[in-house]
């Protein structure tokens, strides 16, 4: 079946009534759970899981692609709001989105994530339709020691978060790592730093600790320096983003797209990477006019591409799934156990044994797409009136918002306490103007970079030269030394 | 609470016509899962429930899923939290006799009442299509030439996978701790890495691994039960290696439940097996029955025990 046959049997099978029911009751779920920090898509397929004894499996996964589609959606509208991110992948939008929102930008920052999400997710779309199969078989050549080089290269997007003090900066950082590094080992099963604690075996969530550093820190610091503020309510500003808005972020949107899907397709890639290289990215290409605007006022360039990133990489997720049956990511995980609740296996032949039940998927992701967009960008205004609540009650609010999301990741207190702790190290370090970014950089990338890099030298046996032998791997580390170095010595040269 | 809402939406959705209806046995019970929601304990448990309920043994299950640490972040809680109580239930399996090792924590199986063992699934040991091995013997023969030549992928260390791998070597004369076992976190990563030929070879469970061996992608050297679950695949034992190891689940209660209430748990167990839906709900998931109860699940709990701690002392985990 060729791909146009492929997508006219698919609409013809997503656009009937029930089908766009259920997309439509997914795209609101997925809204509402991206918008609560802890509870996510994979908990929510999974407790919606025994519907798949009572509905046909085409409404069952159209509702399921819908939840995960507007979770992605979701995510951003509390980072940019309340500096609260729903999702991983949403934690890098809060850096610039709720900079802009505290500076009477909400409205276009909203916008242009609602927009550049809807641009990614129907490049993405677009992606599994015509590339999947292609970029897959090439993603499964990357190993242990490609994605190793990979996170080097990502590691250098921590310069673009270091502010003013790199001594400061890094500490930040190595903070991060220590984080990181809680929890099970996963190559030799030991605990570390758990402290005989059972629930830190399973180590601290990165959400939790954006939520703690970003929300809570904050509330914290504002409600220590109260006095001197007073109680002022926050510009709402303008609504819907100016002409100028919309020309700084076409470019970002389809940066970011383009970097975000093949991280998505990558066995080990997920959301969070291609969104730390979108923001570094665009933070180096923004025209200089508008270079200030980062880390200070908010540059909607910061939003517009990990935005984008992120939702082409959610996209991507769905494409090792379908070609080949690889949970690549939690979600993916559930919806393969939900095929399986249907007596479907998924695996390498699920497109040719299920091609209706596949292409009908896939076309209702554009559907959910539109959906998301239609029933986002109105909702801007009301999302932005949020603002025009008085700070103290604000900042209370969301300090019950953080607290109520964070015990739902795994209802326990545990996790409270260490929300309120990491908070309050979060007020010491705004006080002490320490960056709290590159504290979630470490501990995302930090866990992920050792286990890659112990189990590339499992593989070599012990050979460190197999990440120069490896041409793809050799060839990102002379990428990170690049952007490492590159901009330094591009000053000298034009000096 | 949303997600308190959504639990009861699932909850309220009407189950299948109900069949011939058994005597109820228990109005309600609390079946706590140390695993998050939509694994394989988890699918179990909620088996048991589909079940259960629908012969009318059991009015309703209320759910609990606290996931992490192949079950060592659950397991305390259920211990301290359930204790006596004669209608709480907790499934668990081979995992957790490895993960209570492995991490070092006080709380154990020994700390629960066994059931009733359900489930077990055999592994199957794979290399890529593309790799030069061609059969079981010539993987053996790697592996006893230099063990850490090969490097094998499989779910996280200390689990069923590492332990199949260190009970092989043992069997070949070699030490378990010169394995070069490469963990991945979750099937997906471990599966990329086997596809696209990252490691020499990979373990893991049949189920995992079926679709990919289909179609061709994955050559199935040797499935790791007692005997053939797929006709085409010889097992370890009959190549010569005395090794059999499988990942079984079952059903736990919790510590200090009276003896009338044990039995009554027992009970349910035993008849819940009798019924011809469980027979049918095997078949469609093609689950294998290890229908195990009382003293004989205790007995092979104690043996599976000790052998995992050997394996698991042999490799330095433990």
């Amino acid at each position: 079946m060729s791909v146009w046959d492929g997508l006219g049997l698919g609409f013809g099978n997503a656009l009937t009534l029930a089908n766009l029911g259920w997309a439509l009751l997914g795209c609101f779920l997925g809204t509402a759970v991206g918008v609560l920090p802890g509870i996510g898509p994979a908990l929510t397929i999974a407790l919606l899981l025994p519907i798949t004894f009572q509905v046909e499996a085409t409404g069952a996964f159209i509702l399921f692609c819908g939840i995960f589609y507007g979770a992605m959606y979701g995510g951003s509208t509390t980072s940019i709001l309340l500096n609260t991110p729903g999702e991983s992948g949403s934690i890098i939008t809060a850096l610039e989105g709720a900079k802009m929102a505290r500076n009477g930008r909400a409205g276009p920052a909203l916008a242009t994530a609602a927009i550049g999400s809807f641009v990614a997710g129907t490049i993405g779309t677009l992606g599994i339709s015509f590339l999947g199969p292609v970029v897959v078989e090439f993603a499964l050549l990357l190993g242990p020691a490609e994605y190793f080089s990979l996170m080097v290269l990502c590691f250098v997007t921590v310069s673009a978060v270091l502010g003013g003090s790199a001594l400061r900066g890094l500490t930040s950082l190595a903070f991060g790592l220590l984080l990181g590094l809680v929890g099970i080992d996963l190559q030799t099963g030991q605990p570390r730093m758990t402290f005989g604690i059972p629930e830190l075996l399973d180590g601290v969530n990165v959400v939790l600790v954006a939520v703690a550093l970003f929300a809570v820190g904050e509330t914290l610091f504002l409600a220590w320096r109260h006095v001197e503020g007073g109680a002022k309510v926050l510009p709402v500003g303008n609504i819907m983003p100016s002409r100028a808005d919309l020309k700084r972020s076409w470019k970002p949107w389809l940066r970011g797209s383009l970097l975000g899907f093949p991280f998505g397709v990558m066995p080990a890639g997920g959301t969070e990477m291609p969104t730390m290289l979108s923001y570094y990215a665009e933070r180096k290409l923004v025209a200089p006019e508008h270079a200030h605007e980062f880390g200070t006022t908010g540059a909607i360039e910061g939003v517009a591409g990990p935005e984008a990133a992120n939702n082409a990489a959610a996209a991507g997720i769905l494409v090792p799934m379908l070609t080949l049956g690889l949970p690549t990511s939690a979600t993916a995980a559930i919806m393969l156990s939900a095929f399986q609740s249907y007596g479907i296996n998924p695996g390498p032949m699920l497109f040719e044994q299920q091609a209706p039940l596949v292409w009908t998927l896939i076309a209702s992701l554009y559907v959910a797409n539109v959906m998301l967009v239609v029933l986002n960008l109105p909702l801007v205004g009301l999302w932005a009136r949020i603002l025009k609540v008085p700070q103290p009650q604000l900042y209370a609010g969301i300090l019950v918002f953080a607290t109520i999301g964070t015990y739902g990741i795994s209802n326990s207190v545990m996790d409270l306490v260490l929300l309120y702790s990491i908070g309050t190290v979060g007020m010491f370090m705004r006080r002490f103007d320490f960056p709290t970014a590159p504290v979630v950089i470490g501990m995302i990338l930090g866990p992920m970079a050792e286990q890659n890099l112990r189990q590339a030298l499992t593989i070599s046996q012990g050979d460190w030269m197999a990440f120069l032998t490896r041409p793809g791997s050799a060839m990102l580390l002379a990428l990170a030394l690049v952007a490492l170095l590159g901009p330094r010595v591009w000053a000298l040269v034009r000096r | 609470m949303f997600r308190r809402s959504l639990l009861t939406a699932a909850a309220a959705l009407p189950l299948l016509p109900r069949a011939a209806l058994a005597e109820q046995r228990f109005a309600s019970m609390t079946m706590f899962i140390p695993a998050g929601p939509g694994g394989g304990w988890d699918g179990l448990g909620r088996a048991v429930e589909l079940v259960a309920r629908q012969a009318g043994l059991v009015g309703s299950f209320q759910f609990e899923n606290i996931g992490g640490a192949g079950g060592t972040v659950g397991l305390p809680r259920f211990v301290a939290q359930r204790r006596g109580r004669g209608d709480a239930l907790m499934i668990s399996g081979s995992i957790m006799v490895g993960a209570v090792l492995t991490n070092k924590t006080p709380v154990g199986l020994q700390n629960v009442t066994p059931l009733a063992r359900l489930t077990d699934e055999a592994g199957v040991v794979v290399v890529p299509a593309q790799s030069p091995i061609r059969d079981l013997k010539g993987l053996l023969d790697a592996l006893r030439a230099n063990p850490g030549a090969v490097s094998v992928a499989g779910g996280s260390a200390g689990g069923t996978d590492h332990i199949t791998l260190g009970l092989m070597l043992k069997a070949l004369g070699r030490q378990a701790r010169e394995a070069s076992y490469v963990a991945f976190a979750g099937g997906g990563p471990a599966q990329a890495a086997i596809l696209g030929a990252q490691v020499g070879a990979g373990i893991s469970g049949l189920a995992e691994f079926a679709e990919q061996i289909k179609a061709g992608r994955m050559r199935a050297l040797a499935t790791t039960g007692a005997t053939r679950s797929d006709p085409a695949i010889p097992t370890l034992k009959e190549s010569g290696l005395d090794v059999v190891v499988t990942n079984w689940r079952g059903a736990f209660g919790p510590p200090g439940v009276r003896p009338d209430a044990l039995a009554k748990l027992v009970a349910l167990f035993t008849e819940l097996h009798a019924l011809p839906a469980w027979a049918e709900l095997l078949r469609t998931r093609e689950w294998t029955d290890a229908f195990l109860v009382g003293e004989d699940f205790a007995k092979f709990l104690d043996s599976d025990r000790a052998q995992t701690e050997a394996v698991l002392k042999d490799i330095g985990l433990a």
